[in-house]
């Protein structure tokens, strides 16, 4: 991409100016959630907080895990761990579109020189029992964002309707950084004392999971692992609402959640491993969303979830 | 007469949907202003990826008038009935009229709609068709409740004549119609106001927006095929392509680009494909070496650099496609011109279907069946067979992983580079053939041998374990794997006994259970609870006597014996039955007689035509099944093949009356000498003649003959029953006659079972 002034200079230049950008939007910013992940999504403060009728708006870097994708650092835009940036707003605003516009505009793409599109991307994810329409925004042709306009999580009908938007940091950055291999990506400003490349801080780790994640894991522990996650999560759901502790109704909808993205992220890694065939997959995708789908169900008893002490009634 | 025009903005509607949404609003809105009593001279629709239009012309300003007259009951008829007329009126009794006719007084009612303004009837039926737009999938934003494709902005509803323009008021979900719309998002933003159609496109196109998706295909291609000529290249022709490019964009503007020296050396398949799937580039081919090497690109707008930037940028995206594209047939390459049995190995970890095991199963087993298909078509077994080890191995190669649909001609070039016959290879390809009912049968013998043991495997194999087709449901589309056959078997002219090869292939389909899940359980291991994939395994054996416990990672089938098999996996054990070869070989030639039938259906032969020749011996040879029909619907086009089928029917109806009544079979010794008519003695004659043709004929299987000299009966039979009476006091004659009727229905049924045939 052809440099001008008004060109960040780092991956985390870009990563600033869109956590800036999206807080004078009006967005909270949080930060990542502290569990693996295979993207964005999974974090409650977009799974949960889609669903009901609280309104809500979050911006927030995810660093994301898929195993499968590991190639060792070697490969230029393939990595098992990497960044999604991802914008959630509820009620999605009439002017969406214009605002991730700014959004790309502020990170230095010049609308007046590059050719943006809206390409038909509908998009489902078979393990959270969610799905929603929108596209895929093209950059002169390259891929940047997912945009979408959520319609069902867990097995609900979004009322009303998040916009989500996903970036794939690293590719976005790539691109507006001129790099052609992502570990030759310069991560803080390459004019600093002590330059870091992308590749300084995560060409190693991307050996050390592709061998563990590919070779090493312990399939045994993991297959446990992940009958134990399903377990504590239909435990933590079956309790009763009244604590009785506390005497107050707390539903456990998060940690019955973190639960489900445990068992999410087990099954990617049980899959790295290869020792999930082609059959099993569906099941155990079958039995991820059950889950996701009683959380979705817990989350909406709660007040984040739009319940009201009325409702009781 | 004003004109209309609607314009229904929103986000960017998928490129495959805009066609169709625009013809239906055209549809929807001008029937229901038809219906309404607004009619008018033409209308068009028009699509972007931002918004359907529908110009309407020469609509009338307001709705006709109407006067209906209704005729009621008798002025002095119960008051129920008047009631009940005067409510279907909607009047009261002084609004009717009484009217003296000749069978009395009676009630008549005169209804009078009054015209509406077109503008009040616009509005109902735009909304109504954008509440019920019927989009393939429809979404919902905001906090509203309404569906459009995404999210829909604004609505542009105006009707316009020679005094100026006017609004159509309306309101949908609290979008309010105006007269504004909105030109290019980045090269004319902001809204303006438009008070025609014909200042609508104009001020579109100072806007940025063609608004015609025809005329910006047509300044695609245009724009296109002049860069590739001014560089001595042709555009590869791609119809769908260009249709849903000019639904990607508003102002398309023709970028051509190069492709790096480093691909060239790709397939242009290869090249095409990664291109129109991952980037809808065209491809751009020199005419001479036929080779790609460049591409064309459709940007969505003018830039100050001239798209310098925008082509760069699709440059680099290609190269980064395009360097993964080389990667894979570098290394697929490499793995052909080594060894490709590492490809089919890779297919055991594979599933085909769970109950029906790996790919690599499904090979052995389509390897077995094509060398035994060999010699009926005409190949080389060993060839045969190899080309089957080899057909599918490109499903593990790394393109195919990437492109699926370039399945098969991976296969062949790899097949190739690995040094093999080139008939070989062809049969990589073409095994897959026929895909659809206008896709081209293969016909090299190699090729065919393959297709057919492909196809023929994956029927018999579902038809084991039971997944036939049912009603619209068609998982693994079975029927068309039974066209594909059919049409082979008939277009290469090829004798198959079908039953003889189903049975073959079921026995094949049975030993690939066995020697690829060669473990049972004894039924008391079943019975004493087999639980969470651990089994009593006790080998091939079953008198062993210490059954031991095996864990299995992977779902698999074990194969109980006998026709009992049971799935395992996911820590659940499934038994199933699986079917008699008998039973699945006879259910597969019906289910093949099924098909056969709406083949030929479509070449005009009819259905009991068919089932006259299904009744025949042979009826598991297609082809020579076919050929039989193919005659008898020919000869039944004639007008002796016509009524000789009514000679037929009545001769055998005569016949199995008496045989009914006197309970005998009339069959056997019927002698001219008790021939009393000329008529009578004139068909024994008759039936010599034919029978010397027939017979002969039909040992030759040439039906044409044999079948026109059965119609030949028609006359002398015609005649017969004319002139002669079967029943008759004389019970030596008439038992005669009734002989010479069997020999009629014997020579007509060695033919073809006239009984079946309709009429």
């Amino acid at each position: 991409m052809s440099q001008t002034p008004d060109t960040p200079r780092s991956f985390q230049e870009i990563i600033l100016r869109l956590q800036t950008y999206w807080a004078t939007k009006g967005c909270a910013v949080l930060q990542p959630y502290d569990m693996e992940v295979g993207a964005g999504t999974f974090h409650p403060a977009t799974t949960l907080r889609s669903l009901g009728t609280q309104p809500w708006a979050a911006a927030y870097v995810q660093p994301s895990r898929r195993p499968t994708d590991g190639r060792y650092g070697e490969n230029p835009n393939r990595l098992q761990h990497y960044y999604q940036y991802q914008v959630l707003i509820k009620p999605s605003p009439p002017d969406l579109q214009e605002l991730y516009l700014g959004s790309l505009q502020a990170i230095g793409v010049d609308m007046a020189l590059h050719d943006i599109r809206f390409v038909e991307d509908d998009w489902e994810s078979p393990t959270l029992g969610a799905w929603g329409l929108g596209w895929e925004v093209w950059c002169d042709g390259m891929e940047v964002s997912q945009f979408t306009y959520f319609q069902q999580v867990g097995g609900h009908d979004c009322h009303p309707v998040s916009g989500e938007l996903t970036y794939g940091l690293e590719r976005l950055a790539m691109y507006i950084l001129g790099v052609d291999h992502v570990m030759d990506m310069p991560f803080n400003d390459p004019q600093t004392a002590i330059p870091l490349s992308y590749g300084d801080i995560f060409k190693q780790t991307e050996e050390e999971y592709a061998r563990w994640n590919f070779d090493v894991a312990n399939t045994d522990v993991l297959l446990d692992q992940f009958k134990e996650a399903e377990a504590e999560c239909e435990k933590i759901l079956g309790l009763a609402h009244e604590d009785p502790k506390t005497g107050k109704r707390i539903i456990m909808a998060h940690p019955a959640y973190d639960q489900c993205i445990k068992a999410s992220h087990i099954f990617n890694l049980l899959d790295a491993r290869g020792v999930i065939s082609v059959t099993e997959r569906q099941a155990y995708i079958g039995r991820v969303r059950a889950l996701a789908k009683q959380c979705a169900d817990a989350f909406v008893q709660t007040r984040a979830g739009g319940w009201q002490p009325e409702d009781a009634a | 007469m004003p004109d209309l025009l609607i314009e229904l903005f929103s986000e960017e509607i998928p490129a495959r949907m805009q066609k169709r949404a625009g013809e239906d609003l055209q549809k929807l809105v001008t029937n229901g202003l038809v219906e309404a009593g607004l009619t008018y001279a033409s209308a068009a629709a028009f699509t972007t990826p931002r918004r359907l239009t529908l110009t309407v012309e020469g609509l009338l300003a307001n709705s006709p008038t109407t006067r209906e007259e209704r005729k009621g009951p008798k002025a002095d008829a119960p008051e129920k009935a008047i009631e009940g007329f005067l409510r279907g009126a909607g009047l009261t009794r002084d609004q009717v009229e009484t009217r003296e006719t000749p069978k009395g007084n009676v009630l008549f009612a005169v209804i009078e709609k009054p015209g509406r303004p077109a503008a009040e009837i616009i509005a109902e039926v735009l909304e109504t068709t954008i509440r019920n737009f019927p989009w393939p999938k429809s979404m919902r934003w905001g906090s509203g409740a309404l569906k459009w494709v995404r999210p829909l902005h604004s609505i542009l509803c105006i009707l316009s004549d020679e005094a100026g323009a006017t609004l159509v008021p309306m309101d949908v979900d609290g979008i309010t119609s105006g007269d504004t719309t909105q030109g290019h998002r980045f090269m004319a933003p902001g809204s303006f106001s438009v008070v025609s159609f014909e200042d609508y496109t104009a001020k579109l196109k100072r806007s940025f927006v063609v608004l015609d998706p025809a005329e910006r295909a047509q300044a695609i291609w245009h724009d296109a095929t002049n860069a590739a000529f001014a560089s001595g290249l042709e555009v590869v022709e791609d119809a769908g392509l260009l249709a849903e490019v000019a639904g990607l964009v508003e102002w398309p503007v023709v970028l051509m680009g190069k492709i790096g020296n480093d691909f060239l050396g790709l397939p242009p398949e290869v090249l095409q494909t990664s291109m129109k799937e991952h980037q809808k580039f065209f491809s751009v081919r020199n005419p001479k070496t036929g080779r790609i090497e460049r591409f064309v690109t459709v940007a969505n707008r003018e830039t100050a650099d001239n798209g310098a930037t925008i082509l760069a940028g699709n440059e680099k995206v290609l190269s980064a496609r395009l360097a993964d594209a080389k990667f894979f047939w570098e290394n697929d390459l490499r793995v052909a011109k080594s060894d490709m049995n590492v490809w089919t190995q890779a297919l055991e970890n594979v599933t085909f279907h769970n109950k029906l095991g790996s790919q690599a199963d499904r090979i052995n087993r389509i390897a077995a069946l094509a060398r035994e298909l060999a010699p009926v078509v005409g190949a080389d077994p060993d060839m045969a067979e190899e080309a089957a080890r080899l057909a599918k191995a490109d499903l593990s190669s790394e393109m195919v992983y990437e492109f699926p649909e370039l399945q098969g001609l991976m296969g062949r070039y790899y097949t190739e580079a690995s040094g093999r016959d080139a008939a070989i290879a062809a049969a990589a390809q073409e095994h897959y053939s026929p895909l659809g009912p206008s896709d081209e049968v293969p016909t090299a013998p190699v090729s065919v041998a393959v297709a057919l043991a492909d196809k023929l495997d994956t029927l018999t194999g579902f038809w084991a374990i039971d997944e036939k087709p049912t009603g619209s449901k068609d998982p693994f589309a079975l029927r068309r794997a039974a066209l594909g056959v059919i049409r082979l078997l008939l277009e290469n002219d090829i004798r198959l006994h079908f039953e003889r090869m189903a049975i073959e292939a079921a026995h094949i389909v049975y030993e690939s259970f066995e020697s690829s899940f060669n473990v049972f359980i004894p039924d008391g291991g079943r019975k004493q609870g087999v639980k969470d994939s651990q089994l009593v395994m006790s080998g091939y054996d079953r008198n062993e006597v210490e059954p031991h416990y095996v864990t299995f990672e992977k779902p698999r089938n074990l194969y109980l014996g006998d026709d009992e098999m049971a799935f395992v996996g996911g820590g659940e054990v499934v038994p199933f039955e699986l079917k008699r070869t008998k039973v699945i070989v006879e259910d597969l030639l019906a289910f093949f007689h099924d098909r056969l039938k709406v083949y030929l259906r479509d070449q005009g032969i009819r259905h009991d035509i068919i089932d006259a020749c299904i009744a025949m011996p042979q009826n598991d040879d297609l082809t020579l099944l076919v050929k039989r029909a193919k005659a008898l619907s020919e000869t039944l086009k004639t007008d002796d093949g016509e009524n000789l089928i009514q000679g037929f029917k009545r001769a055998n109806n005569i016949l199995t009356q008496a045989e009914t009544q006197d309970g005998v079979e009339y069959s056997y010794g019927a002698d001219v000498k008790f021939a009393e008519t000329e008529e009578e003695r004139a068909l024994f004659a008759a039936l010599d003649t034919a029978e010397a043709e027939i017979t002969p004929a039909m040992a030759e299987q040439d039906f044409t003959t044999a079948m026109a000299a059965m119609a030949s009966l028609r006359t002398p039979i015609d005649a017969f029953f004319e002139a002669t009476q079967i029943n008759t006091d004389n019970q030596t004659v008439r038992r005669n006659r009734l002989n010479l009727l069997s020999r009629i229905r014997t020579l007509c049924l060695s033919v073809a079972d006239l009984t079946k045939i309709d009429g």
